[in-house]
């Protein structure tokens, strides 16, 4: 173990092509993943030896609980649009469910905003 | 390294959204550069903030292309957001968003499903957050205004402000310090409070 000095280098960042990261895949189309929808990883998901190594990078951070697919990229450093495809393929393969946000139409939900009132009066005594 | 492991384990603890959490609301703090978004999120978030960067396409006004197609380039848009558990089952999360007109693809992305906005503006530089203000009426989001005082900045009257930035009657401002956890928090709970009352 020998003290390294740290490269100044992030390969996951401009040195590899976002497209070389996700295979050639474009965009998933649908809003299955929103940036608040929850990921985590499967129970059986643990043969990754065929994923690239973004992918079992994204999964390895989610087989410790649930994050919202921004919170993945953020801690991953990847480009959400990129962490959306990796994301995505994850879950086709069966290694990655999903929790998607109850509905689109919060803003009108009164139950809704009643409680993120409470919880915000509660948390912060304001 | 048991001391270690476990100490990843509680860390992981703070990292984690709870299994039980079923709903997911965002609010957007929306304001120009500098005005003090990520500082806000920053003092309320129980995470710290995280910033991720989207790709987004442009179109260029260089005359360099013959084809004669729309030149497009491709830049990245960084954001800044934070969270926080509002009960067993409640998550909120702050997005951090820029306020230029050229981001209006991650505006889209981001405005859809959001609860509103609370707008962040500086009083000595009321005219830099039209553009932003243009953006959320445009994206119809509900919004509450946050005059954020940095240090030393003398109180402007609230109604002045008002006037400057063409405020709806309706529209809550409310001044804060937003290196104040409480005052931040406060700026929060009047927009929570304003998008409840538009309910009745």
């Amino acid at each position: 173990m020998t003290d390294e000095p740290e490269l100044d280098l992030d390969l996951t960042g401009e040195l590899v092509r976002p497209y070389v990261i996700t295979n050639g895949r474009d965009l998933p189309s649908d809003n299955s993943f929103s940036v608040i929808t929850l990921v985590t990883a499967t129970e059986g998901a643990r043969d990754t030896r065929v994923l690239g190594p973004e992918a079992r990078h994204v999964l390895e951070l989610c087989s410790g609980g649930f994050l919202s697919v921004v919170e993945v990229a953020g801690h991953t450093k990847l480009p959400l649009g990129v962490v959306r495809i990796l994301l995505a393929d994850l879950a086709e393969s069966g290694l990655l469910t999903t929790r998607a946000p109850i509905s689109h139409s919060q803003r009108t939900d009164e139950k809704l905003l009643n409680n993120v009132l409470i919880g915000l009066k509660a948390r912060f005594g304001a | 390294m048991y001391s270690s492991a476990s100490r990843l384990d509680s860390e992981r603890d703070d990292v984690y959204v709870d299994s039980a959490v079923r709903t997911l609301a965002k609010v957007l703090v929306v304001g120009h550069f500098g005005v003090g978004k990520t500082t806000c999120i920053g003092s309320i978030s129980e995470i710290e903030p995280l910033r991720t960067e989207e790709l987004i396409t442009e179109a260029s006004t260089g005359l360099d292309d013959l084809s004669g197609t729309p030149h497009k380039k491709t830049t990245t848009v960084a954001m800044d957001f934070g969270r926080l558990t509002l009960s067993d089952e409640l998550v909120l999360y702050m997005f951090g968003t820029p306020g230029q007109e050229r981001f209006k693809e991650l505006w889209e992305d981001l405005s859809r499903g959001a609860l509103g906005a609370l707008v962040l503006v500086d009083p000595q530089r009321l005219s830099e957050s039209f553009p932003v203000l243009d953006l959320v009426e445009r994206f119809d989001l509900p919004y509450a205004i946050g005059v954020n005082y940095f240090d030393g900045t003398r109180s402007y009257p609230l109604d002045e402000i008002r006037e400057a930035l063409n405020l709806k009657e309706e529209t809550p401002i409310v001044p804060c310090d937003v290196r104040d956890q409480i005052s931040s928090a406060r700026a929060l709970i009047t927009l929570v409070t304003y998008l409840l009352s538009r309910l009745d």
